[in-house]
């Protein structure tokens, strides 16, 4: 019997980030925060509010603020920085590049409204690249997980983690479905969800819940498809994501960034290293998106549920 | 004993020091056959005043947080040629080490760098306009710490046409970041040329005025005693409200008289006779690397 993960009541991966950065600021002088101009989009204003000495608002200056956690971060203290993804990887990349990793700073980049699902704001705002934009730089670590909980989470091991981190979450409430204190979750390792003999889908962040979705109702046919969550994806799990091609040639990937340089290559890179396999994407096609309800720009993209089921059928096809 | 006179004994060993210091630049430049001899030059006198007797600072051990002790980031990184030679007559490492600047294997990278574990050095510089910020981030760790010293940046004057800069300069005012000194190399060359005709930065002391920091203009940047008042008088007014930014008009190239004020020495050695002209109007006072 395969575990059937229920919707414990939707919320908002950025509130789960901010719930973590509070409990952080509770625990530990070191933690500090830093803004710019969007503390409460970012759900950064609870800790603002409770620790104003350790909160920094930095005004519609990310260049200024990234190195501002530079230095804080070379005084010893744990600095996250809060924006949207955007702002938080294109247009501060030199400055991460040389004030953090080139010089071993270990920020804590925390970028919300990432891919198409923050909606109406359009392409502008829809940050489809910042996974290959920050997994190409040495030292950094990236970690886009699943759901609320999962957020939170990512937070609090973000902040003991030794490596620059670039957090990455959303803005729309989805379905909140693993557990609080999710013991399976460890930065840097694949979390096997669902099992199965019949085919495999690598997802992470929000469409990990969709490629459950799809595994549920591909039960239907007799087909027992396995969903592993990347939520790191950088350092990549190699060995895990390996034993999962060995077991089956139906390989899916699911991600809500551009066809290049996030998970699908991640899983084909592993595949041509360790274990040669055929990866059907399930990906952004190189194009910015628009404006528009997250479910609409979801289906219109080719990221829905039924997209995934019909990756996996396109897999089977190719096996 | 009159301050004068306490000055007048301290910049006579500075003096030694910084004659010293223009050696090694050329020496460095010219045996790597790249490195930027110019700024270098023009930051010689000012670079060696902070750390020869101004900076409390303690080059052994090597505090890489800075807290404790006074802190300074070149955020032209580009003249680190001056930079590493203070640090090393400082005692941060060997002098011999001099020689592998700019080398393969070599902890003295083109531009500062911590990922080789080159003491004294805090953040990489070199991509412009990102070491004020920084500076900014130490200061406000100080704050947080309870340490009552200082953060010194020094920013090159065509380093300042960088947006980042600007987003600083608005920030540090804001939040009233008292114990950071800034330095501005202010000798009017960048790459390009002049700065009035690259991208004219004047009126520059208005400028940080109207954006909250307290000037403190420097026209004898070359003068040993001079840059001492100023800094001293930077530290008298360090740890109010408002950030201080010391404005050195120098002379980039300094030192060697076909250099001086030509930007074409920003970033090329000297050839053979180049070099034996320069280094025959530079004193080996304290025994070469």
């Amino acid at each position: 019997m395969r575990p059937r993960y229920e919707n414990l009541g939707s919320r908002d991966t950025r509130s789960g980030f901010g719930a973590g950065l509070l409990e952080l600021g509770e625990k530990d002088e070191r933690i500090v925060a830093l803004s710019a101009d969007l503390a409460s989009s970012v759900k950064m204003d609870a800790f603002a509010q409770r620790f104003p000495h350790r909160f920094f608002q930095c005004g519609v200056a990310e260049a200024n603020m990234i190195g501002v956690a530079a230095g804080l971060a070379g005084s010893g203290f744990i600095p996250f920085v809060g924006t949207f993804a955007n702002f938080a990887t294109g247009r501060v990349y030199d400055q991460i590049r040389q004030s953090v990793c080139y010089s071993g700073k270990a920020v804590k980049i925390a970028a919300s409204h990432a891919g198409l699902t923050l909606g109406e704001d359009g392409a502008t705002h829809q940050m489809l690249e910042d996974i290959g934009l920050m997994r190409g730089l040495p030292g950094m670590t990236v970690i886009s997980p699943c759901d609320y909980n999962q957020t939170r989470l990512a937070a609090l091991r973000a902040a003991y983690w030794e490596w620059p981190v670039y957090l990455r979450f959303g803005r729309p409430s989805v379905p909140n479905f693993t557990p609080p204190d999710d013991p399976t979750f460890q930065v840097g390792k694949i979390q096997v969800l669902l099992e199965g003999k019949d085919g495999v889908i690598f997802a992470t962040g929000h469409l990990v819940w969709h490629a459950l979705q799809a595994a549920y109702a591909l039960e239907a046919e007799g087909l027992e498809i396995a969903v592993v969550n990347v939520h790191t994806l950088k350092p990549v799990d190699v060995e895990g994501i390996a034993t999962y091609l060995a077991r089956t040639p139906v390989v899916v990937s699911a991600e809500e960034h551009q066809l290049w340089n996030g998970l699908g290559d991640i899983v084909s890179w592993v595949a041509t290293q360790h274990y040669p396999r055929r990866v059907v994407r399930v990906a952004v096609q190189d194009t910015f998106g628009e404006s528009g309800k997250p479910d609409e720009l979801l289906e219109k993209y080719g990221l829905s549920t039924a997209h995934i089921i019909a990756a996996v059928r396109k897999a089977i096809a190719n096996a | 004993m009159g301050v004068s006179a306490y000055f007048c004994f301290v910049a006579e060993d500075l003096s030694r020091i910084a004659a010293q210091v223009r050696r090694d630049i050329v020496r460095m430049v010219y045996l790597a056959q790249s490195g930027h001899p110019g700024g270098a030059l023009g930051a010689a006198d000012i670079l060696t005043a902070l750390y020869f007797a101004h900076l409390r600072h303690k080059p052994y051990p090597w505090n890489p947080t800075g807290l404790g002790e006074d802190v300074f980031i070149l955020s032209n990184g580009h003249i680190c040629a001056a930079w590493y030679s203070i640090l090393a007559r400082s005692g941060y490492f060997p002098v011999s080490e001099l020689a592998t600047f700019r080398r393969i294997n070599s902890r003295l990278q083109g531009h500062p760098a911590t990922k080789e574990g080159l003491p004294g050095v805090r953040v990489a510089t070199g991509s412009l306009g990102q070491g004020l910020s920084v500076a900014i981030g130490y200061a406000l760790g100080k704050r947080l710490a309870g340490d009552p010293h200082e953060v010194y940046v020094m920013l090159g004057d065509g380093e300042i046409n960088e947006g980042q800069i600007w987003e600083g300069v608005l920030f540090a005012a804001h939040h009233q970041v008292g114990n950071l000194i800034a330095i501005i190399d202010r000798n009017y060359k960048q790459i390009d040329g002049d700065t009035r005709t690259v991208l004219n930065t004047d009126p520059l002391e208005a400028k940080w005025e109207a954006f909250g920091w307290e000037v403190l203009p420097l026209h004898e940047a070359h003068d040993l005693p001079t840059i001492l008042r100023t800094l001293s008088e930077a530290r008298q007014k360090a740890h109010q409200k408002r950030p201080i930014v010391i404005i050195a008009y120098t002379i980039m190239g300094k030192g060697v008289d076909f250099m001086e004020n030509d930007h074409n020495w920003h970033g090329k050695p000297p050839n053979k006779d180049q070099f034996e002209k320069a280094i025959a109007q530079l004193p080996e006072t304290l025994g070469d690397f």
